[in-house]
């Protein structure tokens, strides 16, 4: 316990110290989250909407807002390897991980942690918008005609009016032999129709 | 062979027409589901009611929300919910169209656009020392023809631009201990006065010019009595404080630059000594208040330090700051309870005696006591002052008084919950009496009308041939039509109560339908008392669920609490009728409450059993009933259960001994014993997270049939416990630690023998750790330091010992273990498999799907950082996936492998709603087994039903019954046609 209590203190003394080699505490990281106009058009957060993006660092420790012009900051971060992620509804945004050395302060090494994608400026866009909803299908005759009761009705249609023509075309001798198999072999159950169904 | 590969093109046809998807279409929105939106408990509020157009006031909360509402309906114009961390100190509005806010001790300051919500600036302030932060918004001060907003944070005094929030000047106050109170602007002048105590007895005050930040005066004087907490400020230059003891009264005044003291004992002003006073924070001139006790004072400050008692209530009163009317003129509100009762009165600063306002108004006795009071005033058509008053009330709730009635009010407790359970509604009674049935065939007509109108216009809606207004009205009804908010039983189980506790101390029933509040009360043992100074609710357990037995019987929960935040302090019990919301009863306890275990047993009442142990590990036994212990004694041997100590890194495992043996006789009281403990190194581990099963989760199967026929058995215990270690130092936040020096270890325990049954290190990673545990697996969550992502990975544990009973013959011939007892003492051959994958999101919670029997497949509930909450098919997490999985994988429904699991924007059940604030996902079967109950709670409500493998065992919402009718009919005359045709055929076969 005391040894903890030790090691606390030297972690506490060891941050201590970077903040106040920095430029008075800590660092700042500053951004810009940028929404391209194209994106997000059947919108639910309408393009330009900045107001309700939140940007959060290491999983909720800080979170803060976009201003009108999209930009945002976080101060007083100590040196290290940070997460900084987006929430806004209705776009898809990639975690950035961003690294804050004490070495040269100022200077923001970042990378989008999705698809490992670097980044020169700290310049935030979404990856693809979030569409919530399926998306009705308009209205067609094909739809109706692919409901089951479009089937049964089409099913019905078929026996009625192409079986008799089948029937009709065939052979003689062929439909005699034809009988008699079904004769033997009983009604055709459905299991025997289905693939892999004679396993069992 | 033509017949048969018809059949199977038909077959195959008609399996492609069902989509493959869980989503919901955005007119559906709605349906299932509903959303609340709240703010929590105000803790200021500033209105914005100057100018023409929509009036507003702007508030802040204890649960960090920044607000606008509007004033006539209550409703919420724009939120934002700041971080966990960003507490609020103070708001104003600046410029008449910024909202300025001070937050996080003082270190942020941020405007907001009134009309809209949109961040202006934000800046960062910082100073030499910690220090309580004050905002001050000057009226009329300006720098360079910029406003200013002056905030004393971190011992140091900033003035800040309106308009872009750059610090103009700053002043540091490096003395020692300065504990700044007051920030004062000097009216019709640049002065501003600081006021504070320093060194516990000495007065500091500082006289700074506004303009540039310069010292112009500092005096301080002694005062031997010392000051106790808050001062009240009557005059720009006069404060009032207390001494230490809390029993003389300081009239402080420093008019120009003069530092004056008067003291007058209290017992000088009032006869009867009532114990030490405390000052009620307020800014009115020349009138302050304390409180004794119970007793309120208001006392006037006549001048030259003379102080005169004006009133002496024993009711509960609150008082607003004061608010000026006109030249020289200040009004504030007061309200005081009588009874049922609260009287309101607003009253002129100088003149006590004449009232501008006195109104009564009925007040529900389950709001409480007025907590804070916020006063504003119009002007009526007759050009005389009309008043309203913003009120929030013990269970948090806000209402705005005008006219002597309630305007609006808002729940707004609801949005600090702490725990939910659920209760069914009651069933439907039989037994209708005749002029119902009357009444019912005439209802039963227009309902039919209604019916039929309503599928023509469904019809309509299907075929794409609604117009705009009938797809209005076809919403509309879906909304209201259902039957969704009826207070009864239901078939499918979808209609329920849920029963919620907040930190305000009050019950909440919320009806599952469409979120109403069916009930609320405001817990009694949750007040505050002598004997209880400061409860706090902690947990509901269902106490009582009638369902075979007792069905006369109303359902009833148990709310546990105790009454202090210390662990060995003494816990209240209460118990509370969800049909009606009674307290049934409640029991202050002699011992305190460090756990409560629900045991499996339930008495002739249907009650149930409960284990509650103490902080001295005693076992006491609920309900007191010689039955209880009956059924107790018989399972006296079979009850276990675990603790853990997160601060020491222990995990104990306990039993029941004896009878307690104390100098009083309780049968109700047991020794325990400790059977196991395992030790975590307290230099490489520390416990961060503990998850177990839910210990009502119904598992169907015992066993899974994987591709190539095999079996393989589920390790299914109820005793598993799944723990979570890291490196102490990687137990910080993500960014302090590199990846070498950072690990996490996950265990998988039996509780009942102590065995660590599996346990996993996971190198250069680090928490948080969220998890989830259910029939024989558990997935959790925490961060990859190396790959810099978060990660989510599976365990699933399987039985080896019952491995050999795939034998048919075993079977057969009954040499087979699988009727064998299991017991945790028998030595488990397990067998794990786990696999990991890279997921986006940090997360804030997670739960999973439960239905009633345990058949349908599950889904991952995931609270993302966003405040969404994401359905994850569990299939995603199964550690059998693989790159390449072959043919018969592939049917069995593995899906390949992928280094990341997919985030579908469409299997976000809060679709594009956010629940602000999230903190908990807790999921309830319905009757219907494809169907659950999903609830989210925050700051926000979010209620909807899931179906995660569709509802396959009944027909969805939107299934079109009329198509149904259509298609019956066009074949039922497909055939009348066919048969006459055919009869016409026949006969002219037989004519030729």
């Amino acid at each position: 316990m005391a040894l903890i209590s030790r090691f606390l203190l030297l972690v506490l003394l060891f941050t201590a110290l970077v903040v106040s080699s920095g430029s008075g505490d800590g660092f700042t990281i500053n951004g810009r989250v940028k929404i391209p106009q194209g994106l997000g058009t059947k919108g639910f957060a309408l393009p330009g909407r900045t107001s309700n993006i939140k940007v959060i660092l290491n999983g909720g420790q800080n979170v803060t807002f976009l201003r009108p012009d999209g930009s945002f900051s976080f101060h007083n971060v100590p040196a290290g390897t940070h997460l900084i992620e987006v929430a806004a509804i209705g776009y898809f945004f990639s975690p950035v991980r961003v690294d804050v050395s004490a070495r040269n302060p100022g200077k923001v090494q970042a990378a989008l942690t999705e698809n490992r994608r670097g980044l020169s400026e700290l310049v935030l866009e979404p990856l693809r918008d979030e569409q919530y909803y399926e998306i009705r299908e308009p209205f067609s005759i094909m739809s109706v005609v692919k409901s089951p009761m479009g089937l049964m009705v089409g099913f019905m249609l078929v026996v009625v009016f192409l079986m008799p023509k089948l029937v009709e075309n065939m052979d003689p001798e062929e439909m005699r032999r034809a009988q008699e198999e079904m004769r033997n072999q009983g009604v055709p159950s459905l299991a025997n129709l289905l693939p892999g169904g004679g396993r069992n | 062979m033509a017949i048969r590969s018809f059949l199977i093109l038909f077959l195959l046809f008609f399996l492609s027409s069902l989509h493959p998807i869980l989503s919901l279409y955005e007119d559906q929105v709605g349906l299932m589901d509903w959303h609340e939106q709240y703010i929590g408990k105000v803790k200021q509020a500033v209105f914005h009611t100057h100018k023409t157009g929509r009036k507003r006031v702007v508030v802040s909360t204890e649960e960090n929300v920044i607000a606008s509402l509007d004033l006539r309906h209550g409703e919420i114009f724009w939120r934002h919910v700041l971080g966990p961390t960003d507490v609020i100190d103070g708001i104003d509005v600046a410029l008449g169209k910024y909202v300025i806010t001070l937050s996080s001790g003082g270190s942020v300051l941020r405007a907001w656009n009134l009309p809209d919500g949109q961040m202006v600036w934000e800046s960062t302030l910082q100073g030499p020392k910690h220090s309580k932060s004050l905002l001050l918004v000057p009226t009329n001060l300006k720098i360079e023809k910029d406003n200013v907003v002056l905030v004393f944070s971190y011992g140091r005094l900033n003035a800040v631009s309106c308009t872009d929030g750059e610090v103009l000047w700053k002043k540091d106050f490096e003395a020692e201990s300065l504990e700044v109170q007051q920030v004062i602007q000097c009216p019709s002048s640049d002065l501003v006065y600081i006021v504070g105590f320093a060194a516990s007895s000495q007065f500091e005050m500082y006289q700074i010019d506004a303009s540039n930040g310069e010292l112009l005066k500092h005096e301080s004087a002694a005062f031997s009595g010392g000051f106790l907490g808050e001062v009240s400020l009557v005059s720009s230059e006069t404060i009032v404080a207390l001494d230490s003891t809390g029993s003389i009264l300081l009239t402080i005044s420093f008019r120009n630059g003069k530092i004056s003291f008067q003291q007058i004992p209290i017992s000088n002003l009032v006869e009867d000594s009532l114990g030490p006073a405390v000052i009620i924070p307020s800014s009115v001139t020349g009138i302050f208040a304390i409180k004794m006790n119970a007793i309120t004072m208001f006392i006037r400050v006549m001048g030259e330090g003379k102080l005169e008692v004006v009133e002496k209530t024993n009711h509960e009163t609150s008082v607003s700051d004061a608010l000026p009317i006109s030249e020289g003129q200040q009004a504030f509100a007061l309200i005081q309870h009588a009874g049922s009762e609260i009287h309101l009165t607003v009253k002129l600063a100088h003149d006590w005696d004449g009232n501008l306002l006195k109104e009564s108004i009925k007040m529900d006795q389950q709001r409480g006591l007025v907590h804070r009071v916020f006063i504003n005033n119009y002007i009526r058509t007759d050009r005389s002052y009309g008043f309203r008053v913003l009120i929030v009330m013990e269970d948090h709730s806000l209402l705005l008084l005008q006219q002597g009635a309630i305007v609006w009010s808002r729940e707004d407790g609801l949005a600090s919950i702490i725990d939910v359970t659920t209760s069914e509604l009651p069933v439907e009674k039989d037994g209708v009496s005749v002029a119902k049935v009357e009444h019912n065939l005439f209802e039963w007509l227009k309902m039919l009308f209604f019916f039929l109108e309503g599928h023509m216009l469904k019809l309509k809606g299907t075929l794409m041939l609604a117009s705009p207004e009938d797809i209005a009205a076809i919403q509309s009804m879906r909304l209201k039509g259902s039957e969704k908010s009826k207070m009864t039983r239901d078939h499918n189980g979808f209609r329920k109560l849920l029963i919620a506790l907040t930190k305000a101390g009050k019950l909440f029933a919320l009806h599952t339908g469409d979120g109403h509040i069916v009930w609320s009360h405001l817990l009694q043992s949750l007040h505050k008392s002598e004997a209880c100074q400061h409860p706090i609710g902690l947990n509901l357990y269902q106490w009582q669920v009638p369902h075979h037995h007792a069905m006369d019987e109303n359902p009833s929960v148990l709310v546990v609490s105790k009454c202090g935040p210390s662990s060995d302090i003494s816990g209240v019990l209460s118990f509370v009728d969800t049909y009606t919301g009674k307290e049934l009863g409640s029991l202050t306890l002699v011992h305190s409450i460090v756990q409560v275990i629900p045991l499996p047993y339930t008495d002739s009442t249907e009650q149930r059993l409960h284990l509650l142990i103490d902080a001295d590990k005693h076992a006491h036994l609920y309900p007191k009933t010689p039955e209880a212990i009956d059924i107790f004694q018989h399972e006296f041997s079979n009850i276990y259960w675990y603790s853990v100590e997160d601060d020491n890194g222990i995990i104990k495992g306990h039993v029941l001994k004896s009878k307690c043996t104390g100098e009083v006789a309780d049968e109700f009281c047991f020794d325990t014993r400790e059977l196991w403990s395992i030790v975590f190194p307290s230099e490489s581990e520390m416990i961060i997270a503990s998850v177990t099963r839910k210990s009502n989760e119904v598992v169907h199967t015992q066993s899974k049939v994987i591709a190539d026929q095999d079996v393989m058995y589920k390790y299914i215990s109820r005793n598993l416990l799944f723990v979570a270690t890291v490196a102490p130092k990687a137990s910080g936040k993500i960014g302090c630690v590199t990846p070498e020096e950072s690990w996490l270890v996950v265990y998988l325990i039996d509780t009942v023998t102590g065995r660590i049954l599996h346990r996993v290190t996971h190198h250069g990673s680090q928490g948080p750790v969220h998890a989830v545990f259910s029939e024989n697996w558990v997935v959790y969550h925490y961060f990859n330091l190396r790959a810099h992502r978060y990660e989510m990975s599976v365990i699933e544990i399987y039985d080896q010992s019952r491995a050999d009973n795939k034998d048919v013959w075993k079977l057969v011939l009954g040499k087979h273990n699988l009727t064998s007892p299991i017991s945790s003492y028998s030595q488990p051959e397990v067998i794990t498999k786990s696999q990991s994958y890279f997921f986006t999101h940090s997360l804030k919670a997670i739960a999973v799907t439960s239905t009633a029997k345990g058949i349908t497949s599950k889904q991952l509930l995931i609270g993302t950082v966003g405040d969404q909450v994401l359905a994850l098919d569990k299939r995603f997490l199964d550690p059998r996936r693989s790159v390449n999985p072959t043919q018969a994988e592939k049917e069995e429904g593995i899906i390949p492998l992928t280094d990341s699991l997919p985030i579908i924007p469409q299997s976000y059940v809060t679709h594009s709603l956010k629940v602000e604030g999230l903190r908990g996902v807790i999921t309830v079967p319905a009757k219907l087994e494809s169907t659950t109950l999903v609830f989210a709670y925050g700051v926000d409500l979010f209620f909807t039903q899931l179906a995660p493998s569709r509802t396959y065992d009944s027909l969805t919402e939107d299934f079109s019954y009329a198509l149904l009718l259509i298609t019956i009919v066009a074949l039922v005359a497909a055939i009348f046609v066919t048969w006459i045709l055919s009869e016409k055929k026949e006969l002219q076969e037989k004519w030729r």
